[in-house]
């Protein structure tokens, strides 16, 4: 685990962020600037924690409470393709389950593990608002629903050529 | 104000404020856990539920405002039901371990529990297990038993100032921890062991030591600081073993800094003197209380004979109390000695005839309404901790809070302007403040101001400054603190903060340590009798005494000057240490040494910044022969045949003690002197006093001793300063100024102005260094 520390890009980002908000209520950015050090890093450590704190001038167990109370930022490192498997009721209900096994014959993981090359990233998730869709998982920002296994190796296939 | 209807009992109350508030007020009890009126709303533990008319399930008490003709239930069954349905779940993850629980007794959740728990547990799955934090030497966790009112993050946050503990995770995984492990630092941490309801954080110096129904109450005042905390100190078989906060919401409301609280944990230190001893042929013996006294009184009788009067003195510790500073005082003056002086730790003396006692010039109460608060040469927050919390609340209220000081201190409230200058500047940023208040208040200044002003350009922030406090008037306060006070140019400090409050109208304030209020109603002082001036605590050091009287100090680290007192006690022909403790340097150079009893042990007086009066009962006997300084000094004085020492208790001490002329009047104008200038090849040493090294007692205390507030001693200096004489930020360096010279390591810090030294002092590493106002640092190692 190499030191994380915030990039001028991240910096101006988070200043930007803050512009939003009144002078006095620079804790208010507090999600904005952990969204932009996980997009940078995707996760969050706690030396990027205290310079997150430091810079919009709180205390760093602030930030830390924001930072572990919302599942979505990360602690550990994840894989570069971070799938979050809906498991919570409709989505049970319509088969999350298979979808999580599948995945795991697909990769060799479950979740809160990461494949050896570093490559995907398993989690499972509460509901993400798409019960219409469901059973459904999400990989890095995008939604796929009505998943099938099928539709789950074209997904996992066409990872790469997003990049 | 409207009317409600608590259980059929017609209230007025006031519109929109929290129900369970008007229930308090009406003496109708509501459970509850995390609702506590000094801190703000969280409504997150559910025991306060209460049925309201009209609403169509049970309400929080503590977060539903009132509205008029509100009908409300505490005790009817749908109120009981979901009150006994959230200890139920309050329950469900909490231990069955009160029997090895610090709070069993004084628990809020084991109360509650006997009216809305039930006998047995319905929950037959496992618990949750929190691991425990280490907070640090003074607070203890288990944290299993936390029900995550939050009062303790609250409390952090709001009061003291800075958020330690945090609650992270969420839902069944959440626990309250400080971020990475860290040790809590704040001067007000123990307060959270009083907040929180559980036996989640305790006393970790009380850890098992008793049970609190065991234990026997007594009323104290604490003396470590001008603010003079109520405190109940409890006592088990003669022992002190905890002291906790006494409500008064004139003080310290129910708060309590952690030096009060934890000091105690020294009064029985290995290191008490619990016999009078006399030194003959360079031995220590034991001796008995008559023949002791009879050796004291006979020697000093010779020196007063021999050598005069004025070759005999006292210093005192400003933790004394009004009865001890009192007798003391009279001894002294019976002998025709003026020579008497507490405030070890000053340099800067020429304003003595001028100085008026150190108050605050208002009530404690007045700071949480202060518009604009201007700080002079004070940390504060460690200075007077529980004044701090005051000013906090001023600040959320939108006071404006201004600092002028020679480091930019960590305040816990935001500051509008916060000016960091060398000590040679701070006098002519004074001066120029004072211009130019003056100037817009259509005065004249005399022309001596505007010289020292010279060197200190008028500036933005300095007008915005005079505005604030010109607008605030007799709403604003000035306070020109400790660190002050060990500045070379004090005088010149207080002379020109005068000046400044005198023109803008603002009230001024000047405070001290300890119990130094009481020592200028005892008139403890060298120029307190008309007439004779006697020597103040440098000029009894330098040249040295024939006999000099030393009452409860260690003189190298009381005395700013620590090796340049030691040389002058060392050349003192007859050294009387009256004291709680003995230690090497004072064996090394007392003649005799008698044994003092503790505050806990002994009757006294406090006299804090408001000029409020308060007495206290001994709650324990002394430690072996110690006996209250007011009984060793009256019995003392009778052997001297000193008229006028028949004082039969304590009481009878304080009420001769002439009152306080005034505590809210303005004090006048003084003389401004030329300002001592430390040479500008030669770096300006700021001398700051750490927390827990003010006195014998907090310097024994372990617990204080192991916090963050006590680091281990080293200098501080500007990176640029640093970087300018090649030093590299870490090592270890040689510090030398006229007096001695001593090795200590740097460190940077932006805190502090260019070409200074911040010192920490009362530390045995740096005593060895002589009267402070430069140092050169001599080679690097
Ligand atoms: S530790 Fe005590 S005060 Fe803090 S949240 Fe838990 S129960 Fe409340
Ligand atoms: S339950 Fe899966 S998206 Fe709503
Ligand atoms: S006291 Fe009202 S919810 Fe806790």
């Amino acid at each position: 685990m190499t030191a994380q520390t915030l990039s001028p890009v991240a910096i101006s980002q988070i200043e930007k962020e803050l512009e939003k908000y009144p002078a006095d209520r620079r804790q208010s950015a507090v999600m904005a600037a952990l969204r932009i050090v996980q997009e940078e890093f995707r996760w969050i450590s706690n030396d990027v924690m205290q310079e997150v704190a430091d810079l919009l001038g709180i205390p760093a167990i602030h930030v830390y409470e924001v930072a572990t109370f919302y599942s979505m930022y990360e602690h550990k490192d994840v894989g570069l393709y971070k799938i979050c498997v809906c498991t919570n009721i409709s989505c049970q209900l319509r088969g999350a389950k298979e979808i999580l096994d599948y995945l795991r014959k697909k990769t060799g993981i479950g979740p809160g593990e990461t494949t050896a090359d570093g490559r995907i990233s398993i989690k499972e998730v509460e509901c993400l608002g798409a019960c219409g869709g469901a059973p459904m998982m999400q990989v890095n920002k995008e939604y796929h629903e009505n998943l099938t296994p099928d539709s789950i190796d074209n997904i996992l296939d066409g990872l790469d050529r997003h990049d | 104000m409207v009317s409600i209807e608590i259980n059929g009992q017609k209230i007025e109350a006031e519109a929109g404020s929290m129900l369970i508030r008007a229930a308090d007020a009406a003496g109708i009890y509501i459970p509850r856990f995390c609702y506590h009126d000094k801190l703000s709303i969280a409504a997150n533990c559910r025991m306060c539920l209460v049925e309201v008319e009209n609403a169509p399930k049970p309400l929080p008490a503590c977060a539903t405002p009132i509205t008029d003709g509100m009908k409300v239930e505490t005790r009817s069954e749908l109120a009981r039901a979901a009150q006994k349905s959230t200890m139920e779940f309050l329950l469900i993850n909490h231990p069955l371990d009160c029997p090895i629980c610090d709070q069993g007794g004084e628990c809020e959740l084991q109360d509650l529990a006997v009216g809305y728990g039930k006998d047995v547990s319905r929950f037959s799955e496992g618990k949750r297990v929190v691991f425990d934090k280490n907070l640090g030497s003074l607070i203890s966790t288990d944290m299993t038993r936390c029900i995550q009112c939050t009062r303790c993050v609250r409390f952090g946050q709001e009061i003291a100032g800075i958020m330690e503990l945090g609650m992270v995770n969420r839902g069944e995984h959440s626990e309250i921890m400080t971020f990475m492990g860290q040790a809590v630092c704040s001067e007000m941490s123990g307060n959270v062991i009083d907040l929180c309801p559980v036996g989640a954080l305790t006393s970790k110096p009380f850890r098992f030591k008793a049970r609190s129904w065991e234990m026997q109450d007594h009323d104290g005042i604490a003396v470590h600081d001008t603010v003079g905390s109520n405190v109940t100190v409890q006592t088990l078989r003669g022992e002190v073993l905890r002291v906790l906060p006494r409500e008064n919401e004139d003080i310290n409301q129910e708060w309590l800094s952690d030096r009060d609280r934890f000091s105690y944990t020294a009064y029985k230190s290995e290191q008490r003197l619990t016999t009078p001893m006399l030194k003959i042929n360079g031995e220590w013996k034991e001796a008995d209380w008559q023949t002791a006294l009879d050796n004291v009184s006979s020697k000093l009788k010779k020196i007063v004979d021999e050598y005069g009067a004025d070759s005999i003195g006292a210093l005192a510790s400003p933790t004394a109390t009004l009865e001890e500073f009192s007798l003391l005082a009279k001894l002294m003056r019976g002998l025709g000695s003026q020579n008497m002086d507490y405030r070890l730790r000053q340099q800067d003396f020429r304003a003595d005839g001028a100085m008026s006692a150190p108050l605050l010039g208002d009530s404690i109460v007045s700071l949480e309404c202060a518009k604009t608060v201007l700080l002079i040469g004070s940390n504060i927050r460690k200075e007077q901790p529980v004044l701090a919390t005051r000013l906090r609340k001023a600040a959320r209220k939108g006071a404006s809070i201004s600092a002028i000081n020679s480091t930019k201190f960590d305040f816990a409230f935001p500051l509008q302007v916060n000016i960091s200058v060398s000590p040679s500047s701070l006098v002519a940023t004074l001066a120029r403040l004072a211009v130019i208040v003056a100037a817009k208040k259509k005065v004249p200044t005399s022309g001596t101001v505007e010289d020292i002003a010279e060197s200190c350009p008028a500036n933005k922030e300095l007008e915005g400054l005079a505005d604030s406090l010109i607008e605030a008037g007799n709403d604003g306060q000035i306070i020109v603190g400790s660190m002050a006070q060990m500045d070379g140019n004090y005088s010149l400090l207080v002379a020109l903060a005068t000046i400044i409050g005198n023109i803008s109208e603002v009230k001024f304030g000047r405070l001290e340590e300890g119990n130094a209020v009481a020592a200028w109603q005892a008139s403890f002082l060298p120029f307190a009798d008309r007439g004779t001036v006697g020597k103040n605590a440098t000029e009894m050091l330098n040249p040295a005494l024939k006999a000099c009287l030393l009452f409860n100090i260690e003189p190298s680290l009381d005395c700013i000057a620590g090796n340049s007192a030691l040389d002058a006690l060392r050349e003192t022909g007859m050294l009387i240490h009256i004291g709680c403790y003995r230690s090497e340097e004072i064996e090394e150079l007392a003649h005799v040494m008698l044994p003092l009893a503790s505050v806990f042990e002994s009757d006294g007086t406090h006299v804090n910044c408001e000029g409020n009066m308060q007495s206290w009962k001994a709650a324990v006997h002394p430690q072996g022969e110690a006996r209250p300084g007011w009984k060793i000094l009256r019995v003392l004085a009778n052997y001297l045949d000193l008229d006028g020492f028949n004082y039969t208790s304590s009481e009878t001490v304080r009420d001769e003690a002439s009152p306080l002329i005034s505590t809210t009047k303005r004090t006048a104008s003084m003389d401004v002197y030329a300002p001592v200038l430390v040479e500008q090849n030669r770096l300006a040493c700021i001398s700051h006093l750490p927390l827990y090294r003010i006195d014998p007692f907090t310097r024994r205390s372990q617990p204080l001793q192991q916090t963050l507030d006590n680091p281990p001693a080293a200098a501080g200096m500007h990176p640029d300063t640093l970087a300018s004489m090649g030093i590299d930020d870490g090592i270890t360096v040689e510090l030398a100024n006229g007096g001695g010279k001593i090795d200590i390591s740097v460190y940077a810090s932006t805190s502090i102005p260019l070409n200074c030294i911040l010192l920490p002092t009362a530390l045995q590493e740096t005593a060895a260094l002589g009267n402070a106002n430069w140092l050169e640092v001599k080679s690097r190692a």
